[in-house]
């Protein structure tokens, strides 16, 4: 599955990085830990985390993720934006917390 | 082939800026995308280690066609029980950077289990010095 039918299937809000929404999907990754996300995360995973600064872009760069889900209405701060657009790694936002859209984001990729 | 990077110390707006330069390199020599994975995990929480801890570091990347060889030398408080510093959990990280999902004391673990040698030498007061080597061939 794409980025793009993700966000529409589950009204996500697209922050930046829409050059990367045609990227497809391998699976997903729920931390809020950046070392553990850079240890564990795969190649195409979709990250969800209440993390909003730019660091997570450049893990998400250096781990070839293919967007990060930003949860609980918590908005990326100007540099992540900028990084998002260049790496062209799609920053997304959700109103709901880590559980339930880990749980929605699931049942679309299972 | 001999790279060098720049490392300013709690600069986290920069952090990972020569993970990223290093990454880019290796793709462009098609070294196998797995051991360029593990290369990038390791480096980067070296990275992030001087970013977090040393006033400022240098990286230097010498890559020849046996290995990578990355040497991380800071200037900073030291490590006084290197031992202690590998268990996993253990951090002296600051508040301001666990807020930050840094400091989960995972980095060193990380860094061991991607490296094909580590070593980790370090004087209290004065800085810290890490080396990582990757090979490249099976």
């Amino acid at each position: 599955m794409k980025v793009n039918e993700i966000v529409e299937k589950l009204g996500l809000k697209i922050f930046s990085g829409e050059k990367g929404l045609a990227k497809e999907i391998s699976g997903g990754y729920v931390c809020d830990l950046l070392s553990d996300v850079m240890g564990h995360a795969d190649q195409g995973n979709i990250w969800i985390t209440l993390q909003t600064h730019k660091n997570v872009m450049a893990i998400a760069s250096l781990k070839d993720l293919a967007a990060v889900v930003i949860v609980k209405g918590f908005e990326p701060e100007p540099d992540a934006l900028e990084k998002s657009n260049e790496e062209e790694i799609p920053i997304l936002g959700t109103d709901l917390e880590s559980f339930e859209i880990t749980g929605k984001i699931y049942e679309l990729l299972k | 082939m001999q790279y060098k990077f720049e490392v300013e110390g709690g600069n986290f707006s920069k952090a990972g800026t020569a993970s990223s330069e290093v990454k880019k390199i290796l793709n462009q020599l098609n070294v196998d995308y797995k051991l360029i994975k593990r290369i990038v995990v390791a480096l980067y929480e070296a990275e992030v280690n001087i970013v977090a801890h040393a006033n400022k570091g240098i990286i230097d990347v010498d890559i020849d066609t046996e290995r990578i060889k990355l040497v991380l030398n800071d200037s900073g408080p030291g490590i006084p029980n290197i031992e202690k510093a590998m268990e996993a959990g253990f951090s002296t990280a600051t508040q301001k950077v666990r807020e930050m999902g840094f400091g989960a004391g995972m980095g060193l673990p990380n860094i061991k289990r991607n490296a094909d040698i580590l070593n980790i030498s370090s004087e209290t007061g004065k800085g810290t010095s890490v080396e990582i080597i990757v090979f490249l061939k099976p």
